[in-house]
């Protein structure tokens, strides 16, 4: 009887079902897309870190900033020419340090022994600048006696009232990022975010050799390819492997063995950023403090730190998701749950003569109670699959749609990473070339629904029903039958 | 069967008591037939909903074959309205989105029969009733009368001791009128039940033998003697 009932109420009423359905279900679809594309957010927030990073790294280990002595310049690239013929060209090559703060290499050894490290490697990041051109003579006007004669470097002497007209100077500038990389530990640090598509990554032997693995990017813009060479400050690098990123930009754009890195830059034994994993990820702030205590000088950065220092639309989606989102989703199915509640009571307070009759013919309070709790528990069973039905549908349009996202990373993040382009080595100063560290990421965003996600989903239609139908239930269970036959006669 | 000894029902409406029943006095033996009219408002459906245990006494006793209904709990009470008192209400109070089979079949559901039995003995009463074939109908498809059928069938269904009803043939016209009473008191006599009806109907309370009027919770019971000796007659 109590399924008969229930599917002959259900279907009598109809229209009610349906507008409590509804509502449950719009609320449960918006938990759904909300936290699926709060995930999305994370993943994405996730692999912009990782693309820093590297996969499997916890923390970094930089450099700490030091302040300037006093009166001392602040270090940057300088270049000096030379005046020659007219028409000469010349050329300088600079080899920099990232930020130009080194570490000592042996300081690998003792971030590895600390507690809760399982293992830690080294890196050198550097910046490649080449400046190439020539320098035009001047021709110098004589103000008396019509000649001409020309001026030059250092050369030359002019009278009174000449004048020089012409000459000046036309220079490439070209730069690209390189990161020495241990290749005696491949599988951490920033080369473990891109997948060699052509050719070879470094073998662990390949400590001191002549070979390169190149961005696949960088590689098109300058036209290389597996087998070509590649010149660094004289030294010719055969191209063994072209690398693509997995996600966002790449960590450089010229990787090579860490050695080679640290001769040609004239930083013997140093590196710029040691690469930490954990032995156990949920315990890494302690690994910071110890690594910070123990290990002086140094600036230790997490992902939790770094992800702060995100920002841009993915940074202002995600807390948009985070809290808007979120609760916007929350109060609709609150407010969901509220209306299915009132309706239910509502169709209770229409049934008091229907229910007074059974009470009379000696049905028990919790029989009736009962009917009315199962009929708001499937309202809310069809509201809970129609939610997810629409939920997944709305995730899943997220994802087909794949909105991109920019995550711009802070220039707090602390010197790992490089950026493009040899334009914001200018900036000069330690603190100009950390600002630079900043760096841009695309990430499409996906919206991945989670067993949990819908595990959840279930669960708020199943108490959504439930409540509902506690308001209906509590009114019937009150319900006497002489007051409610005399209420309707 | 029943005896009620001082019943009163107070009732407060605002700030004013009303007294529903001011102190009733009755036995009614198995098998006995009673009327109850009176003005609107007298206590005539609040006496029967005492009869029912629908509702209990603000004082007062209301025995069922020696058990007081008004010291029964919850749970007992409706136990005694499932398994010994049948029902039929002036709006006949079917469920609308049930067959008229499985209208009937809700006044088996307290007394635990199970699905394949309920439907037989559903089926049964309806043919009692003179519905037989429109067990698959629902309320709505059925005339004022019909539907009058379906409810009497919903209270005899099980087989009750008592049939108590209120205005039956209230929302019927007259030839559907004689018609019911007709059935109610064929249905009463062979099965034996204590049958108490309350109507408005001067016509209907003719006809029974034993006729109570309420007048501001009070009552007075009178003997038919035409209908009595008319139906010794018979």
């Amino acid at each position: 009887m109590f399924f008969t009932y229930l599917r002959r109420e259900l279907r009598r009423r109809r229209k009610a079902a349906l507008v409590v359905a509804s509502g449950l279900a719009l609320g449960i679809a918006l938990v759904i897309v909300v936290n699926s594309v709060s995930s999305g957010m994370s993943r994405a927030q996730g692999k912009v870190l990782e693309s820093l990073y590297g996969l499997g790294t916890d923390l970094t280990v930089t450099k700490a900033q030091e302040r300037p002595e006093a009166g001392a310049q602040p270090q940057r690239p300088r270049f000096e020419f030379q005046g020659k013929e007219d028409g000469k060209e010349q050329s300088s090559d600079r080899l920099m340090v990232q930020g130009f703060q080194t570490l000592a290499d042996s300081t690998v050894g003792t971030v590895a022994k600390q507690r809760g490290v399982d293992k830690a490697v080294g890196g050198l990041s550097l910046v490649n600048l080449k400046i190439n051109g020539e320098f035009k003579r001047g021709e110098i006007q004589r103000g008396e006696g019509g000649q001409t004669q020309r001026g030059g470097p250092g050369g030359g002497t002019g009278g009174p009232g000449d004048t020089v007209t012409g000459g000046g100077a036309a220079f490439d500038v070209d730069s690209f990022t390189i990161y020495g990389t241990d290749v005696t530990a491949p599988d951490l640090g920033p080369l473990t975010t891109s997948t060699v598509s052509t050719g070879r990554t470094f073998t662990t032997t390949e400590t001191d050799a002549e070979v390169a693995v190149v961005d696949s990017a960088y590689a098109q813009e300058k036209d290389l390819s597996v087998g070509d060479e590649l010149t660094v400050k004289g030294v010719k690098f055969a191209i063994i492997g072209i690398a693509t990123a997995d996600s966002g930009q790449s960590a450089a754009q010229v990787y090579l063995p860490l050695k080679q890195a640290q001769t040609l830059s004239g930083s013997a034994a140093k590196i710029t950023t040691i690469y930490v994993k954990a032995t156990d990820s949920t315990r890494i702030d302690a690994v910071k403090t110890a690594i910070q205590k123990n290990v002086s000088g140094t600036t230790v950065t997490t992902s939790a730190d770094l992800a702060q220092t995100v920002s841009g639309s993915l940074d202002t989606a995600a807390d948009l998701a985070a809290n808007v989102g979120k609760w916007l989703s929350y109060a609709v199915l609150l407010a969901a749950v509220l209306v299915a509640g009132l309706l239910t009571s509502a169709a209770v307070g229409r049934r008091v003569r229907e229910f007074g009759t059974l009470k009379a013919l000696g049905w028990r309070s919790g029989r009736v109670t009962r009917q009315v709790v199962g009929e708001a528990l499937v309202n809310g069973v069809i509201g809970g699959a129609l939610g997810i039905a629409i939920g997944l549908a709305g995730a899943y349009a997220v994802t087909a749609a794949s909105p991109t996202l920019t995550a711009e990373l802070g220039a707090s993040g602390g010197g790992f990473g490089g950026g493009r382009g040899g334009g914001m080595v200018f900036g000069g100063g330690p603190g100009g070339a950390r600002t630079a560290v900043g760096k841009t990421v695309d990430i499409a965003l996906t919206a991945p629904v989670s067993v949990t996600t819908v595990g959840l989903a279930v669960l708020l239609a199943l108490g959504g029903g439930l409540v509902a139908g506690a308001f209906g239930a509590w009114r019937a269970s009150r319900l006497r039958p002489a007051d409610a036959l005399r209420r309707v006669e | 069967m029943y005896e009620l000894i001082g019943v009163t029902k107070q009732y407060r409406r605002g700030q004013q008591r009303v007294d529903a029943l001011a102190g009733i006095d009755l036995t009614l033996a198995q098998g006995d037939r009673l009327v109850i009219q009176g003005p609107t408002g007298g206590g005539k459906s609040t006496l029967l909903q005492m009869l029912g245990g629908l509702d209990r006494p603000t004082s007062g006793r209301v025995l069922l074959d020696g058990t007081d209904l008004a010291a029964l709990s919850e749970r007992r009470l409706t136990a005694v309205r499932g398994q010994t008192i049948g029902f039929v209400f002036q709006s006949f109070n079917l469920i609308p989105t049930l067959t008229a089979q499985e209208n009937v079949e809700t006044a088996l559901v307290p007394l635990g029969v199970k699905a394949a039995e309920r439907r037989i003995r559903a089926a049964e009463a309806l043919e009692s009733v003179g519905l037989g074939e429109r067990l698959g109908h629902l309320p709505s498809e059925l005339s004022g009368g019909q539907q009058q059928r379906v409810a009497i069938a919903r209270a005899l269904v099980k087989r009750p001791k008592v049939l108590l009803a209120d205005e039956p043939t209230g929302n019927l016209d007259e030839s559907m009128r004689d018609e019911i009473v007709d059935l109610l008191e064929g249905l009463c006599d062979e099965h034996g039940l204590t049958f108490v009806m309350v109507t408005h109907d001067s016509a209907v309370a003719r006809r029974a033998p034993r006729l109570a009027t309420i007048r501001k919770g009070r009552i007075t019971i009178k003997e038919n003697r035409r209908t009595t000796a008319d139906r010794v007659e018979a």
